[in-house]
């Protein structure tokens, strides 16, 4: 299974590389850091925790196979209508995105069109979309919460601790490494309005680099660092800073998610909106990575234990 | 001459995924696939240069990123796994100093 | 000087393009996990710092040649270290290397198919 998880990633690279050559730069980003990225490794970690083969199956799934590959013929027998890549008169091209496209640099000013949509012109969605993944991390850690055992906890540490000379080199590396990816993941968010970025993909990063911390140091040493309660803070202060942002705009006399009442130059009140939602997002998509993978890891840890213990 | 080491980069990705699907052990297949990320950061350099994009850089230097941590991630779980199953892989060496 | 600079970048392309294909070439070829991977390390690291060596030199603006300088750093020090844990794992998990010893022996004792890099 390691093997399909592996062929997988390598999907998600393939995806990434074809929307680069259709010139969509934040998709691609986007594709890379959550498709090929953190979806490889949160399914590593499960496959290291439930097992490496399948259950055979007891019987042939023809029928599966048969209306699976009649539901995706007629699919493609679908895209034949479909208008050209590209083409002037596509619906998708005609109603909204022609205003999007004239219109944002006028009332947003933001070079990176996919940002202002994004954040202002369906600020609504994202704030949707931010939810969606908070509510994903409170289901996990509604689930898949542990107790540790502090003499759990020793044993582990004991564990990890003896590892160390055999890991020493990648150790060392890793060290120089993962200030320069946080820093990375910093650059990104803030750099998401003028190049490819934002939010989503900033966050991302930012979780990977903790989660190679917690990989190769032991998970008691990635706790030590990121502490359980501020994390969850963490996700939910990101939720509310971007529902506040909603509501200081009602306030100060908008609608919801109105950006142009924050300050008293419409422009300047869209630039700020947008820094505090990608903040938002940014913090949330963050901690709920990392709290998916404490999760699922100290599920396997105290799987390994017990299967130690009863050895 | 872009284009040229485009193609080429084009041919040496077909050649691992032909390892990463033949290769007989699990290890030939995170080498194959560990190449083919490396591959994949020149080719998106290449292709912004070629586009005339220079952001796909910062895209560049996220898949190198990614694909590290992917490896890693790999060769640890693995070592977790066999350690669940089989008890601890090794012993740590012992140091006579 | 122009020409020069340009010169130079289709050379270091070239030599890039070449490189990787024979580390593409030395996957495939070669008989055992442990060469193929010390031809993916070898070449993979050169051929990425070639390329970007040659697109440096295509002499765009100045962010471009630090972004592109921060990804030749960065693969310096990913590249070996992956190469490094990778032979590292295959070894402690017990992937035995194919010896010259284990393949006179095979083709002495005609035994076909007594593959010992099989894992």
């Amino acid at each position: 299974m390691f093997a399909v998880v592996m062929l997988a990633g390598i999907y998600g690279l393939v995806s990434a590389s074809f929307f680069v050559a259709m010139d969509a730069v934040d998709v691609a980003f986007t594709e890379a850091s959550v498709g090929a990225g953190i979806s490889t490794l949160l399914m590593l970690t499960t496959v290291a925790m439930t097992g490496r083969t399948e259950h055979v199956a007891r019987h042939k799934p023809l029928l599966a196979l048969l209306v699976v590959a009649i539901t995706g013929g007629l699919l493609i027998y679908g895209t034949f209508d479909m208008p050209y890549f590209g083409s002037a008169d596509a619906p998708a091209h005609n109603h909204v995105a022609p205003r999007y496209l004239y219109d944002s640099i006028k009332e947003i000013g933001v070079p990176n069109m996919v940002t202002s949509v994004l954040a202002s012109y369906r600020g609504f969605d994202t704030f949707g979309e931010v939810t969606v993944i908070f509510t994903a991390g409170i289901g996990v850690l509604a689930l898949l919460s542990v107790v540790r055992r502090p003499e759990d906890e020793a044993e582990m540490e004991a564990i990890n601790d003896s590892m160390h000379e055999k890991h020493l080199i990648l150790r060392v590396v890793i060290k120089t490494l993962i200030p320069f990816i946080l820093l990375y993941a910093f650059y990104v968010q803030f750099h998401g309005d003028y190049g490819p970025g934002g939010g989503f993909q900033a966050g991302v990063i930012f979780a990977a680099g903790i989660i190679l911390y917690a990989l190769l140091f032991g998970l008691s040493a990635a706790r030590r660092v990121i502490r359980q309660p501020f994390v969850q803070l963490l996700s939910a202060i990101g939720v509310l800073v971007y529902g506040s942002v909603g509501v200081v705009s009602m306030l100060n006399g908008g609608t919801f998610l109105d950006y142009s009442v924050l300050s008293a130059d419409p422009i300047a009140g869209q630039h700020l909106g947008i820094l505090l939602i990608e903040l938002g997002v940014g913090l949330t998509v963050a901690s709920v990575m990392i709290i998916i993978f404490f999760s699922f890891s100290a599920r396997s840890e105290y799987q390994q234990t017990k299967a130690g213990k009863s050895l | 001459m872009i284009i040229a080491a485009t193609l080429a980069i084009l041919v040496v990705m077909v050649l691992a995924i032909i390892r990463g699907i033949v290769g007989p052990s699990l290890y030939d297949r995170i080498l194959a696939v560990n190449m083919f990320g490396t591959k994949t950061v020149l080719l998106i350099s290449l292709l912004g240069f070629v586009m005339g994009r220079p952001e796909f850089l910062d895209i560049a230097m996220v898949y190198a990123l990614i694909n590290f941590i992917s490896v890693i991630g790999v060769l640890r779980l693995s070592d977790a796994f066999k350690a669940k199953h089989n008890g601890p892989v090794v012993e740590p060496v012992e140091r006579d100093s | 000087m122009e020409t020069l600079l340009s010169l130079a970048s289709s050379f270091c392309l070239l030599l890039g393009s070449f490189l990787c294909l024979s580390g593409g070439v030395g996957i495939l070829r070669f008989p055992d996990f442990y060469t193929r991977m010390h031809a993916v390390g070898v070449t993979d690291t050169l051929a990425t710092a070639m390329i970007l060596i040659g697109l440096m030199l295509q002499n765009p603006e100045m962010l471009v040649i630090v972004k592109l300088v921060l990804i030749l750093l960065m693969t310096l020090f990913i590249s070996p270290t992956t190469s490094h844990a990778l032979g590292q794992a295959a070894l402690l998990n017990n992937l035995t290397p194919l010896i010259a010893e284990d393949k006179n022996h095979a083709e002495k004792s005609t035994a076909a198919g007594d593959n010992p890099s099989k894992s």
